[in-house]
Formats: C-alpha cells, sequence, structure tokens
C-alpha cells in the first residue's frame, strides 16, 4: 500500500467535490456539536448532585403558635417530635431553626433584593426542624410519618423542588439528543450521497484501477478515507464550536448560579473530556457509511 | 495459456445465451484474432477471461488459474496478468502520458524507483519516447492508443487482451498499432484482439477464432476474416 498515493487521492477527492464536503462537514459539525453538548448537560447534572448529594434536607415546619411561643424548643409538643426525630434510624441530623435564625437565612438568601427583605417581618416566617437524612433518596419516610403530628404545620421535601430542576436539565439534553439525531440522519445521508457522488466522478480511475490489478483496498480506500477526513474536520469544528459556546454564552448566563453554588460550570476539562467520544462517533459513523455505500452502491 | 471447456453464459435479462457451449484453447506465445458480429458474443468472451463474469455452465482457465472456483479476493492477481486495451483509449485526461502508465503501477503498489525505471523503457518500446509530459488531448488517437498499449503492458503482462483497438483509428495508423501488438507478441506475451476490421485481419493471416450467436464457428489457424462475405 502507497500512503503516498492513497493521501493524493483523498485530497484531490475532498477537492473536487468542495460543495459537499463542506455541507458533509457542516452537517456533521452541528449534529456532533449538540451531541457534545448534551453529554456536557449530562456531566453538568452529575456534579450538580453531587453538589446537592449531601444537602438536601427535608423540613418540618411548625405551627404558627409554637413558633411564636417556643423559640428554644423546651416544650411539647416541640421538645417530642425533636426527640422522636432524633431516635427516628432514617434521621442523620436534626437541627432547631427558630423564628429569628429562619429570619436571618431569608436575609442571607435575598441580600439582593432588599425591598423584599424590608417586607418581611421575622412573625411572618414558621420555626421549623431542618432534618437531613441517611438515605437522601427516601425523604418519604419522614414526609410521611410526620405529616399531621400535633405541631406540625407541613413537611417539604427539598428534593422535590431539586426533582423538578434536574427534570428541567434533563428535558434539554433529551432535546439536544433529539436534534443530534435528526441532523445525524441528514448527515448520514450527505457521507452517503457523497461518497457515491466521488466513486462517480473517479469511475474511469476506478475502472482502470479493477482492470490492471487494484485490490479492494486500492480502489476504495481513498474513499473511505475522504469520509472519514470529512467526518473528523466536523468534529474538530464541533468541539470548536462547543468552547465558543461556553466562553461567549454559557459561562455569562450561568455566572451568577454557579458563584452561589446552585450549578456546577461546565468546565474546559469537560468539553476535553467529551471531545474524544465525539471524534471517536464521528469516525465510525463515517467509516460504517461510507464502508456500506461502497459495499451496496459501487461495484468492486 | 486460456482455455475454455464447454463454455455458456447466459444473462438473467436475455433468454438467449451469449455464448453457448464454447471450447477454445490459446497457448502461450499465440496472436489470435476474435471476430463475429456485434452481439456475437466476442466482449462476453472478453469478460470471462477477466473474471468480470462467471460462465452458467462450463469451466475456463487463464495462465493456470480456474477462474469458475476462483475466490474474490484473488482476482486482482489475476488482473494483473493480463493487460487491457480499448476502442475508447480509456486513458485519464488529467494525467500526463506518463502519469498515465505509472498509474497503472501505482495502483497495485508497486514501489517507486521501480515505476521510475519501467515507465521510460515501455514509453520507448511504444513509440512514444519524448512525449512522457504530454497530456491526452494533446496526443493523436494513434497515439493515445499507444499510451493505453504501454499501460497494458508496463506489469509485463502474460497475456494482451485488445478490445477493437484499432476501431477509431485510420487504416494507416491502424496498421502501425498492429506493428506494435506484433511487436508485443514477440517478447513472448500472448495476444488476443477482438475486432471487425477486414484488412487487418486478412493482412496478418494469423489464428482466427470466428463467433456467431454465441457459438464458435470457425477457427482457422491462419484465416482471413471472412471468404464471400
Amino acid at each position: 500500500m502507497r500512503a503516498s498515493f492513497v493521501f493524493s487521492e483523498v485530497v484531490t477527492g475532498l477537492r473536487r467535490n468542495i460543495t459537499m464536503t463542506i455541507a458533509m462537514i457542516i452537517t456533521t459539525a452541528i449534529s456532533l456539536a449538540l451531541l457534545g453538548g448534551g453529554l456536557l448537560v449530562v456531566r453538568m447534572i452529575d456534579k450538580t448532585k453531587t453538589l446537592y448529594q449531601d444537602k438536601v434536607e427535608v423540613s418540618v415546619f411548625l405551627t404558627n403558635d409554637i413558633s411564636a411561643s417556643d423559640s428554644g424548643c423546651v416544650n411539647d409538643p416541640c421538645k417530642g417530635l425533636q426527640a422522636a426525630l432524633r431516635a427516628d434510624p432514617a434521621v442523620e441530623e436534626v437541627a432547631y431553626e427558630n423564628r429569628q435564625a429562619s429570619f436571618e437565612r431569608f436575609k442571607r438568601i435575598f441580600e439582593a433584593q432588599p425591598e423584599l427583605v424590608k417586607l418581611t417581618r421575622p412573625e411572618s416566617l414558621p420555626a421549623s426542624f431542618r432534618v437531613r437524612l441517611k438515605d437522601p433518596d427516601r425523604p418519604e419516610v419522614i414526609t410521611q410519618a410526620y405529616s399531621g403530628k400535633p405541631g406540625v404545620d407541613n413537611v417539604v421535601d427539598q428534593s422535590e423542588f431539586l426533582d423538578r430542576f434536574f427534570n428541567a436539565l434533563n428535558g434539554f439534553r433529551n432535546m439536544t439528543f433529539a436534534i443530534a439525531l435528526f441532523m445525524a440522519v441528514a448527515a448520514l445521508l450527505l457521507i452517503s450521497n457523497t461518497v457515491q457522488l466521488s466513486a462517480f466522478t473517479r469511475r474511469t480511475e476506478v475502472g482502470i484501477m479493477r482492470l490492471v490489478g487494484a485490490t479492494r483496498w486500492y480502489t476504495q480506500l481513498p474513499f473511505l478515507l475522504e469520509a472519514m477526513v470529512t467526518g473528523l474536520i466536523g468534529a474538530l469544528l464541533a468541539i470548536g464550536l462547543l468552547v465558543l459556546l461556553k466562553m461567549s454564552f454559557l459561562d455569562d448566563v450561568l455566572a451568577d448560579p454557579i458563584k452561589a453554588n446552585v450549578v456546577r460550570s461546565v468546565d474546559g476539562i469537560d468539553i476535553l473530556l467529551v471531545s474524544p467520544w465525539l471524534m471517536l462517533v464521528a469516525l465510525g459513523i463515517s467509516a460504517v457509511t461510507g464502508y456500506v455505500t461502497l459495499r451496496l452502491y459501487v461495484r468492486t | 495459456m486460456i482455455r475454455l471447456e464447454q463454455v455458456s453464459k447466459v444473462y438473467k435479462t436475455s433468454t438467449r445465451p451469449a455464448l453457448e457451449n464454447v471450447s477454445v484453447q490459446v497457448d502461450k506465445g499465440e496472436f489470435v484474432f476474435l471476430i463475429g458480429a456485434s452481439g456475437s458474443g466476442k466482449s462476453t468472451f472478453l469478460r470471462l477471461l477477466l473474471r468480470e463474469e462467471v460462465p452458467s455452465k462450463g469451466r475456463v482457465y487463464v495462465a493456470n488459474f480456474d477462474l469458475t472456483r476462483m475466490a474474490r479476493r484473488r482476482v486482482p492477481r489475476l488482473r494483473q496478468s493480463i493487460g487491457c486495451v480499448f476502442q475508447d483509449f480509456r486513458l485519464l485526461a488529467n494525467k500526463t502520458v506518463a502519469e498515465n502508465v505509472a498509474f497503472a503501477l501505482e495502483v497495485i503498489g508497486k514501489p517507486r524507483h521501480t515505476i521510475r525505471k519501467v515507465v521510460p523503457e515501455v514509453l520507448e518500446l511504444v513509440g512514444l519516447e519524448g512525449k512522457a509530459g504530454r497530456m491526452p488531448h494533446e496526443l493523436s488517437g494513434g497515439e493515445q492508443q499507444r499510451v493505453a498499449i504501454a499501460r497494458a503492458f508496463v506489469n509485463r503482462p502474460l497475456m494482451l487482451l485488445a478490445d477493437e483497438p484499432t476501431g477509431n483509428l485510420d487504416p494507416d495508423t491502424s496498421q502501425d498499432i498492429m506493428l506494435l501488438l506484433e511487436r508485443i507478441n514477440r517478447t513472448g506475451t500472448t495476444v488476443l484482439m477482438a475486432t471487425h476490421d477486414h484488412s487487418i485481419v486478412d493482412s496478418m493471416r494469423r489464428r482466427v477464432v470466428e463467433l456467431d450467436l454465441g457459438r464458435v464457428v470457425r477457427d482457422d489457424a491462419r484465416g482471413v476474416y471472412g471468404v464471400g462475405r
């Protein structure tokens, strides 16, 4: 196998069908960028989940009269509830938060909105037990056991909000995957078309090659490599797009939530980790498509 | 060199066989004309030898290869031992004379130093020394056919198949091409030439195999194109 020969054939082929080549690169790049975006969201979800893993709490809010009267949790039913929660095998840790502490926290959370803080009185906030669970995935043991007990106003499971948040992220991820799939179909058909076109424009060469006894590798490898080279260029472009998207858009949009430790950012290392997969997918798909096309449409 | 044993070929799209019970033997170093009207089976005959087709019945042997039993991956080896020339030359328009000839060696993986050595040699043999850098469209028809012959012969095949090589050429040029094919034949290469050209067949007085409707109707050791036709 003469590498220089195959290489020059590939270059000639790509230049000859330049418009098709560009179309192929663009569709491949967009498809892969979407796939990569989806994969980055997956990584972001994973990282954000660990951020919350040990912080998920169940809040047992107390009725208004207890909140008003028992700021130290020294009388029943507050004292009894605290003892019951401490004894509960599902509970890791219990903290009592009285009205004043609750108000302090409220002020901290909404320090960016002073009007809201000004309008709120400590009296409008209930006292609560903040319960950390041994198994954060099973908050229902607490919600079911303590809802409706005397002195309990309601039980709020934080993970419900998190679930909603993660569902939104998952939905976004699924959407990028779905669009990526459609674009991938378009890219696939374009690859197949380009290989056929390439083989057609070079039918004289291929005919002569077959006649003089070139092996199938010699006749078909240039076409296969053409598809793979365009796939690889598409993948590199997709990676570039992701970096650009991160720097010019994502970093700005997520700047506040990242600072507040609500979500984890997409780092350069994430893109670096996703990149080899994109290249592998690009090479694999273009190679398989090219090979199948040659087998189906091009006589050897 | 070539042996067909009771070969029949029926194409799926046709009811009449393209070749019917054909048995022909060609020895090494022979020069054979294959003649017959259009549709007589000449092309099928040549395609069988290149294993572009396999016979429906019978056996085909070329240079000790049993083509009826040959695995697909061994076909390139067979074709490397056969040179082919056509009526329409089939040169690559974007390559020079030398590149066209070198192409046949490049694609079968011959090393570059071999190519650099043998291409000028074969161009000299076909009388194209000094035209190595020309493009095909700058050459006359006869010169283009010489390039095609050079390309077919550069790998020193055991056998040269020529399908109407003079079909596009005037009589004088055709004579030159025939002299070239004769010279190649004298190097020991078997030459099998399908043709319609009466005068060439008549003047050469070589072996003539005539096909008609897929059957061999004549096989003369020193024949003419057709008596009284």
